[in-house]
Formats: structure tokens, C-alpha cells, sequence
């Protein structure tokens, strides 16, 4: 077999990451720490959180309505009909996070093919899958966004692709880069000598050594995804009531801002919270990737 | 120079018509495509739906379609508003005056709190103003725009009634100071992000020039520091501005979007979400392409004016 002499068996033994250089750098990033802990925090609050609070988020109860925080055994008080801002907002948080992750895995896939072709072929293929990605960019997101989400129609999934679809070309464009001056190297030039195909050069060779910027951006794109989603699902075209998510908890919130603020003040805590936290972490492991910070 | 403007010119065409094919494509996403609106008259038949496919030449194949259709686009003709009949370029042009004004304000809101901020930071690095004006910004650029916009109302307009909740003007009134009044809030809501992001690089603009050599002469022929920092400095920190603002305009009209909506601002972006609501596709698919174009356009205008301030740019 061909593959018993390529250079990724020569390498060495995975070295212990937690004690890498790196590793050491991001956990002394105090603000990306903080992100990793708050993160910790609500996805362990959105998948337990339900278990624990007395009342079903489906639960309709009209004598209740609009009962303030800390009333009835109602945390974050209830919504225009009487259910549970609490559990609602856990529930919603397990789809929010869940579409901002599935959104980012598909949107990294599309880029990443994208930007490796892009700067691995070069020349016209490049050019090409460039423009492409520039047309893309041409649209102010939340127009494709709407637009794309108001045709289709769609269910939680489609939403998450039509995202995707609209969050790929800040990662195409990282990873041509990279992949262009990787190509240069004495590694790609040993591979080509070696004979190995050019799929096995890209995605074996190329690829794994243009991970550092891929991690960092797909870090920031969870944040994208999950504050496109708010957008979409608070003008009404994202995910469907009753399915709740963050965004469509504050839908109808602006008419009982007077009355009733914590519907809007709660969910909009919850967004910010976790866009943030994903934005430190993003921040904290471009640091921590880069060797030069630790100069300085 | 004029070599450059064909050359850049050329590739803003070239974009637009890759624009135009992603709009199309996405327009025959449309339930129903462009026949939509005949399907749902009561009683229409499906011999009758065939004539109106082949009166409109919906039979045709699509790349003939496509052709046609972009070739009465560039003629002006962008078809006619479900709702109303009126063409869609006239709708479009009517609500971009509040839109341009909206964004207008608060380009210049965040230019000028951005641009103090960024030199601050640079120039005091590393201190608390700095790494508070690093966090703040990434907070900023967290915060969903509408959100913030709810919290505004919330406080400036429902507790303290400094500002009005929503609408451009009184009705009744729509003097210059009301319509002034009434933009405070929005515009305000608009610049946060670009705040954000206007400190952010003109930050690292300032660190890059303070940098180079040309400062150090500056401060050895015995300049006095605050000359050196506003005539030398700052002046060439804010040449990549330009191209940073050329940049901002797909996230300013996006945000412009979510703004009008919470504030019922009379612009592009409610109308794109009222003719939503309509099924008015001619109006939304309009609107698409509208935007891209304007987002062309500021891109080209940014690197055209680059290029005039800045003769490396051009001779590169």
C-alpha cells in the first residue's frame, strides 16, 4: 500500500496537549476562560435546567399571566399566556446553541472545501471560487437570510443550512489564504515528489496544518450563527412557535415592553451572554495560537 | 490612475452580474416561482396557469429566463409590486432617503466616537481605558442589534421620555428638529456595532503608523507630540478608514433592517419586511439586488477614493 510510506506515519506521537505551550496560553486568556465556564454553564442549564423547575415549558396556565420574577415559583416570571419564562428559555437555549453548532460545522465544511480548492489549484480555479465567494459577501446577510428563509419555508434544519449557507465565506477566504502560503513549503513539495495524489495532499497534508485558523474562526462563526438565528427568529421567519428558541421568545416582546420588560430583558441576556462567551473564546485561541504572543 | 479605475470598474461588473445569477436562483426558490400570485386566485384552472406560463415566457428554458430577466433589470424595469402595481424601483427609491439618512447617522456617530476611542487606546496601550475599550467592543459586536434597540426604548423612551418609541416623525409636525428628535434612538442603536469595529482598527491602524519611521522623524526634528500625533498620526491611520467604511455597508444595511423594524423607521429595511409579510416577492427579490448593488457600489467608491488620497495604492 502506497499509504504505509506517506509522511503522516512518520510523525511523532501526539505530544500532550493539555500541557502544550498553547494550551498554557489560552488558559491564562482570562476573558476566554471565562467564555469556556459561562458556555459550560448554560448548555449544562439548557440540557438539566428543565428537569428541575416545577413548571412544563408547553404549560398554559391564563390565570397566571404575566406574573412577574421571583412570583409563583417563577423564576424569570411568565409570558402573555402564563407559561414559564424559565423553562422556556432553557428549552429555547437547547435549539439556539444546537442550530448555532450544526449551523457552524455545515458553514466550516463549505468553506473549508471551498478555501482549499481555492488555494491549493490557484490561478482560475481560484479566481473563480473567489468572485464566488466576493458575490456571496455582495449581500448584506440578513436580506439572503430572510429572503432565502421566507421561500423555503423551513423547519429548524433548513434553518441551520440556510445559515450555513450564508456564513461560509469568512472561513473560505481564511483558509485559501493559508492554504496558499502552505502550498510553498518543503512538506507539500517532499508530497508531491512522494507522488501522492492531489486530494491526499489537501486534505491530509495541507489541511491538518491550516487547523489553528479554522478553529478560531469556527469559534467565532458559532457566535454568527447563533446571533443570525436570534435575528431571523425574532423578525418571524426562523424557528416556529411552539418550538421556542431565543430569538422568537422576544418576537412579541417589543409590544409588552411597557407592561411586561422581563420578556424581552431575559431571552436578550441569555443571546448576549452566549455570543460573547463564544467571541472571548475565539479571541482567547487566535492568542493562544499565534507563538509570537508569547514575546510580548 | 485612470488604468486603475477601468480595472476596478471592470471587476465591480463582474461581481454584479455573479450577484445577479445567486439572486435569480434564489428567486426561483419562491413558492411557486413568479406564478405564485395567479395560483391563488379562486377557481383558476391549471389550463389557464399553462397560458399565463406561456404568456410570460415561464416556459422558456431557464437560462433564456434568466437572460431576459436580467437584461430588463439593467433596462430599469424591475417589475411591478404585488400590492400596489407600482414598479419596484420607484417603490425602492421612495423608502431610500430614510434609509441612507438612518445609516448616514449613524456612519458619522461611529466615526467619530470609534476613531477617538481607537486613538486613545492606541496611544495609552495596555492600560485600563484600553483593555476596557477592547472588551466593551467585543461585547458590543455580541449584543443583537434589536435587542438593543428593545433595552433604548425600555429606557430612554417608556421610563426617562427623553426620546419617541418609534416612527420618523409627529404626524402633523415633520419639521427638520423632529425628524431629528425622533432619530436619536435608532441611530444610536445602528452605530454600537460600528463603534465597535471603527475602534478596533483604528486602533491597529494607529499602532501601525506610530511605528514607522517616518514618526521618529517627525519626533526627532523636535515636533511637539500632540502636532506629531494629530498632523502625522492620525492623518495616516485614518487612509485604511476609508476602505473600512467601503466594507461596513453590508452589516450597516443589515442592521439598518433590524433597526427600522423595532422603530418602525419608513426605510428600505421595513419595507423589505412588510413586503415579506405580503408574499410581494417582486418587491423583496428587488430589494436583494438593491442592496447588493448599493454594497458594490460604496466598495467601489471606497477603493476609488483610496486610490485617489493614497498613490501607493494606485501605482501597486
Amino acid at each position: 500500500m502506497m499509504s504505509t510510506v506517506t509522511p503522516a506515519n512518520l510523525d511523532l506521537p501526539p505530544e500532550n496537549w493539555w500541557r502544550s505551550r498553547t494550551a498554557r496560553r489560552f488558559r491564562r486568556h482570562r476573558l476566554a476562560m471565562f467564555g469556556v465556564v459561562m458556555i459550560a454553564v448554560l448548555t449544562i442549564a439548557c440540557v438539566l435546567g428543565p428537569y428541575l423547575l416545577p413548571y412544563d415549558q408547553l404549560f398554559i396556565d391564563l390565570r397566571a399571566r404575566f406574573a412577574p420574577p421571583m412570583t409563583g415559583g417563577h423564576i424569570f416570571g411568565t409570558d402573555p399566556l402564563g407559561r414559564d419564562v424559565a423553562a422556556r428559555l432553557f428549552h429555547a437555549g437547547r435549539i439556539s446553541l444546537l442550530v448555532g453548532f450544526c449551523a457552524m460545522l455545515i458553514s466550516i465544511v463549505i468553506g473549508t472545501v471551498i478555501g482549499v480548492l481555492s488555494g491549493y489549484y490557484g490561478g482560475r480555479v481560484d479566481a473563480a471560487l473567489m468572485r464566488f465567494t466576493d458575490a456571496f459577501l455582495s449581500f448584506p446577510s440578513i436580506f439572503l437570510l430572510l429572503a432565502l428563509a421566507a421561500f423555503i419555508r423551513p423547519d429548524p434544519l433548513m434553518i441551520t443550512v440556510i445559515i450555513a449557507v450564508t456564513t461560509w465565506m469568512e472561513v473560505a477566504r481564511i483558509v485559501s489564504t493559508e492554504v496558499r502560503s502552505l502550498r510553498e513549503r518543503d512538506f507539500i513539495l517532499a508530497a508531491h515528489m512522494l507522488g501522492l495524489s492531489n486530494r491526499w495532499i489537501m486534505f491530509r497534508e495541507l489541511l491538518p496544518n491550516a487547523i489553528g485558523p479554522i478553529i478560531v474562526a469556527a469559534t467565532l462563526t458559532v457566535a454568527r450563527a447563533i446571533l443570525l438565528e436570534a435575528y431571523v427568529s425574532f423578525l418571524g421567519y426562523g424557528i416556529q412557535p411552539p418550538l421556542p428558541s431565543w430569538g422568537n421568545m422576544l418576537n412579541g416582546a417589543q409590544q409588552y415592553l411597557g407592561s411586561a420588560p422581563w420578556l424581552a430583558i431575559v431571552p436578550g441576556i441569555a443571546i448576549t451572554l452566549a455570543v460573547t462567551s463564544f467571541n472571548f473564546i475565539g479571541d482567547g485561541l487566535r492568542d493562544a495560537l499565534d507563538a509570537r504572543s508569547d514575546l510580548s | 490612475m485612470l488604468r486603475y479605475i477601468v480595472g476596478r470598474i471592470g471587476q465591480s461588473l463582474l461581481l454584479l452580474f455573479l450577484v445577479s445569477i445567486i439572486g435569480y436562483f434564489v428567486l426561483l426558490l419562491a413558492p411557486g416561482g413568479p406564478m405564485s400570485q395567479f395560483a391563488l386566485t379562486p377557481g383558476i384552472s391549471k389550463q389557464d396557469l399553462d397560458r399565463i406560463a406561456e404568456q410570460m415566457g415561464l416556459n422558456r428554458p431557464i437560462i433564456v429566463q434568466y437572460a431576459d430577466w436580467l437584461w430588463h433589470l439593467l433596462q430599469g424595469d424591475w417589475g411591478a409590486s404585488f400590492r400596489d402595481n407600482r414598479p419596484v424601483l420607484t417603490v425602492i427609491l421612495d423608502h431610500l432617503p430614510a434609509t441612507l439618512l438612518l445609516m448616514g447617522s449613524a456612519t458619522a456617530i461611529a466615526m467619530t466616537l470609534g476613531v477617538w476611542i481607537g486613538i486613545m487606546g492606541a496611544i495609552r496601550r495596555y492600560s485600563i481605558f484600553d483593555y476596557a475599550a477592547t472588551v466593551g467592543a467585543m461585547i458590543a459586536l455580541s449584543v443583537p442589534t434589536f435587542w438593543f434597540g428593545l433595552i433604548a426604548i425600555y429606557v430612554f423612551s417608556l421610563n426617562l421620555g427623553w426620546f419617541p418609541a418609534g416612527n420618523m416623525y409627529t404626524i402633523g409636525s415633520g419639521s427638520v428638529g423632529d425628524v431629528l428628535w425622533h432619530l436619536v434612538l435608532p441611530a444610536s442603536v445602528l452605530a454600537l456595532v460600528d463603534v465597535a469595529i471603527w475602534s478596533r482598527y483604528m486602533r491597529t491602524a494607529t499602532l501601525d503608523v506610530i511605528n514607522q519611521d517616518f514618526i521618529k522623524t517627525a519626533r526627532a526634528k523636535g515636533l511637539s507630540p500632540r502636532r506629531v500625533l494629530f498632523k502625522h498620526v492620525v492623518g495616516n491611520a485614518l487612509l485604511p478608514m476609508i476602505t473600512l467604511a467601503g466594507l461596513q455597508v453590508p452589516a450597516l444595511l443589515g442592521g439598518a433592517l433590524v433597526t427600522e423594524t423595532v422603530f418602525t423607521w419608513p426605510g428600505m429595511g421595513r419595507l423589505f419586511l412588510d413586503s415579506l409579510g405580503y408574499n410581494d416577492y417582486p418587491v423583496v427579490m428587488g430589494l436583494l439586488m438593491f442592496s447588493a448593488v448599493l454594497v458594490l457600489i460604496g466598495n467601489l467608491l471606497a477603493d476609488l477614493i483610496s486610490a485617489f488620497v493614497d498613490p501607493r495604492i494606485r501605482l501597486a
